[in-house]
């Protein structure tokens, strides 16, 4: 009986949404009837002209002029209209705004972000401002400026971002799944990364590149650095302290293993020293030679361990497998051989010490022995020919 | 007189000029020097890039020439020449005295083994330097030429070994111990810096730069030598054969122009690639 009582009740719903629509259109065709006109300006010359077709089919294309501009009641409508307020509908954005970077409505209207207000299309729709694909376009038209950069002290990070894998993901290969601005940073909340309760305040990285870097994030929590971010030791690494926040390379690239050391270097100062004194070392400064040894080929990069962890790859136990992926026939002698020696320390490595003791003795011996000689002979010797020289002078 | 015969008349004053020459050198002596000499040369312009890897000339010429697995494989390829070098004299030396039963090869004025004259001869020299003696009278090898030599054999064996113990390092493990393949680095870096700088500081000044052979000693590239800087040079061993009558034997033809000419142009490129080696090699070391 419910179903049957039901059906009059749709149709009288019908007919008045049949019945209303054409007044709808003739509402806005009253407006279209000015605002239509290519050369409609205000007062103060500036375009009013609206693209009657564009604003139907856009997202807000079912409503009327006044229900934005509701305080226009009749015609001809003063010079001066109150600004809509997108908030009166879009109350949880406008909240999230509030407190966020871009809160200042005057310098950020929502229409500097989604586009022409006539013309906003639902984010899925390519046409959108904030279609996945268009959205480095749209924050990069402030991000991207250096003048605004300067003047916010913030850096010029559109075409950092364009030019990294995240970038040439979305920009080259289309991919939706991308990480774009509003992946890591969001969209209407964004907050400044020195607060607490930002995506990219330090601490919260590792979760926000989890969004979709799940294995990673998963071994490096387990590792030295996620276990002491975890524990609030924020002098620790997150992702962004090795990879860049913007400008992200492939890490398996030649381009970013070639320059990579350092990135360990700048927090393991000793131990990015006496790497730079060994062959390895040797290797990556000269180029064209991307497989040598860097830290993480031996220490892991996310799910680093102690060597005292018998699942880390730089345990004693397994430094036969770790060495072996590059040295074929790598034993347990040769794994005795220390990455990190430092032969200017005689406590640590003594008999590395001694030897380089007694070859820079001898190095210094040699030289200093023969450059005296040497000196000391060649001053001899001119004295002589010039002497000989003169004393012909003088017999004719 | 017209300009040819002003020409021919100078050519002919510059022939008498040149007087006897005397042989030095063997042929196989100087084609050991010239393989030492050009590998050296190819392993000091690779090994010093390796060694000073951070300096901006060692990125820019690693990256001119392809990187480091271009510099490694001319470094690897000189070893390899210059060992085979090596082990070619040493088989020579053995023959020459086990075989052929050779006198005087480690003993008397025409070894190159060390002997008490040597030691006089050096003291000797320093008190001439600051004017307190002769000049000693030098023999075939003098004491510093002794020194070259015997730095350079026993450079073979540590630059040698070393290099071989990184190239073939598991190999080498299973006999020595893992330190020693921290030490071989060192040892291999330090030794043939030392090498590089006595070279091309030393050695080239001692040999060819100063004022008796300004500015290079071709002898070891014709094998002759002048009568004149024979006696300058070497008069103990002069006087020696005057006096046993075997100075003609030691005669011969003064070297051919093209030979003076190529040995002058290939001499004054080797010594201008070690003298800028060893520039470069200063900055970077003193900046360490």
């Amino acid at each position: 009986m419910k179903t049957v009582s039901s059906i009059p009740l749709i149709l009288a719903a019908s007919a008045l949404l049949f019945f209303a629509a054409p007044g709808t259109a003739r509402a806005q065709t009253d407006c279209l009837a000015c605002h239509a006109d290519a050369g409609a300006q205000d007062a103060a010359g500036h375009s009013v002209t609206i693209d009657g077709a564009k604003f139907h089919s856009s997202i807000h294309g079912v409503l009327n002029c006044n229900d934005c501009h509701s305080t226009i009641k009749e015609y001809p409508h003063p010079d001066k209209v109150t600004p809509v307020k997108c908030a009166t509908c879009h109350a949880e954005q406008a909240n999230g705004l509030a407190g966020s970077v871009h809160s200042d409505g005057a310098e950020h209207p929502c229409s500097s972000c989604h586009g022409d207000s006539h013309a906003i299309f639902p984010k899925e729709d390519a046409r959108s401002a904030v279609y996945p694909l268009n959205v480095p376009r749209t924050c990069g038209a402030c991000h991207g400026s250096d003048a605004m950069a300067k003047k916010h002290g913030l850096p010029n990070v559109y075409p950092l971002y364009m030019d990294s894998i995240h970038g040439f993901a979305l920009s080259k290969e289309g991919l939706l799944v991308a990480a774009n601005c509003q992946s890591c940073h969001g969209s209407h909340h964004i907050l400044s990364r020195k607060n607490l309760e930002s995506a990219t305040y330090k601490s919260n990285i590792p979760k926000t590149c989890g969004t979709c870097h799940a294995g990673i994030t998963t071994d490096y929590e387990n590792g030295v650095h996620g276990k002491a971010v975890a524990a609030g030791r924020l002098g620790a690494p997150v992702c962004s302290d090795c990879h860049t926040a913007h400008a992200i390379e492939q890490p398996t690239a030649d381009a970013f293993r070639m320059q990579s050391t350092p990135i360990c270097g700048n927090c393991h100062k000793d131990k990015f020293s006496t790497y730079r004194d060994t062959f390895h070392s040797q290797l990556s400064s000269l180029g064209g030679y991307v497989e040598t040894a860097r830290c993480w080929d031996c220490h892991g990069a996310h799910e680093i361990l102690p060597a005292s962890d018998p699942r880390s790859p730089v345990a004693p136990a397994n430094l036969v497998k770790t060495c072996g992926r590059c040295h074929a026939g790598a034993n347990a002698s040769f794994v005795q051989y220390q990455p990190h020696a430092n032969a200017r320390n005689r406590k640590l490595n003594p008999a590395l010490y001694f030897v380089r003791l007694f070859m820079n003795l001898l190095l210094a011996g040699t030289l200093t022995f023969f450059v005296i000689h040497t000196i000391l002979w060649l001053i001899r010797s001119r004295y002589d020919q010039i002497k000989k020289k003169a004393a012909k002078g003088v017999q004719p | 007189m017209s300009d040819l015969e002003q020409a021919a008349e100078a050519s002919r004053e510059h022939s008498s000029a040149k007087g006897r020459f005397f042989m030095r050198f063997t042929r196989a002596q100087r084609y050991l020097h010239a393989t030492l000499f050009t590998t050296f040369l190819g392993l000091a312009a690779t090994g010093l890039p390796m060694r000073f890897s951070e300096s901006f000339w060692a990125r820019r010429f690693a990256s001119a020439v392809g990187g480091f697995g271009s510099i490694i494989f001319f470094h690897k390829l000189c070893a390899v020449v210059l060992t085979l070098a090596f082990a070619i004299h040493v088989k020579d030396i053995f023959t020459r005295s086990w075989v052929h039963r050779e006198k005087g090869i480690f003993w008397g004025p025409n070894s190159m083994v060390a002997n008490w004259k040597d030691a006089k001869d050096l003291f000797g020299h320093l008190r001439w330097f600051v004017g307190l003696g002769p000049k000693p009278q030098f023999g075939r090898y003098a004491y510093w030429e002794k020194f070259d030599y015997w730095a350079v054999f026993w450079g073979m064996i540590v630059i040698g070994f070393s290099g071989y113990a990184m190239w073939f390092a598991p190999f080498f493990a299973r006999f020595l111990p893992g330190w020693a393949l921290n030490a071989v680095l060192v040892i291999h870096s330090e030794e043939g810096l030392l090498a590089i700088l006595f070279i091309f500081s030393i050695h080239f000044v001692n040999t060819h730069l100063r004022p008796d052979s300004f500015p290079m000693d071709m002898v070891v590239f014709t094998g002759v030598e002048s009568e004149e800087e024979f006696k300058h040079k070497r008069p103990q061993e002069y006087e020696a054969l005057a006096a046993q009558g075997k100075l003609e034997a030691r005669v011969s033809e003064p070297a051919p122009t093209w030979l003076s000419n190529f040995s002058r142009v290939v001499g004054t490129i080797a010594i201008l690639i070690g003298l800028l080696l060893l520039v470069l090699t200063l900055s970077a070391y003193l900046r360490e």
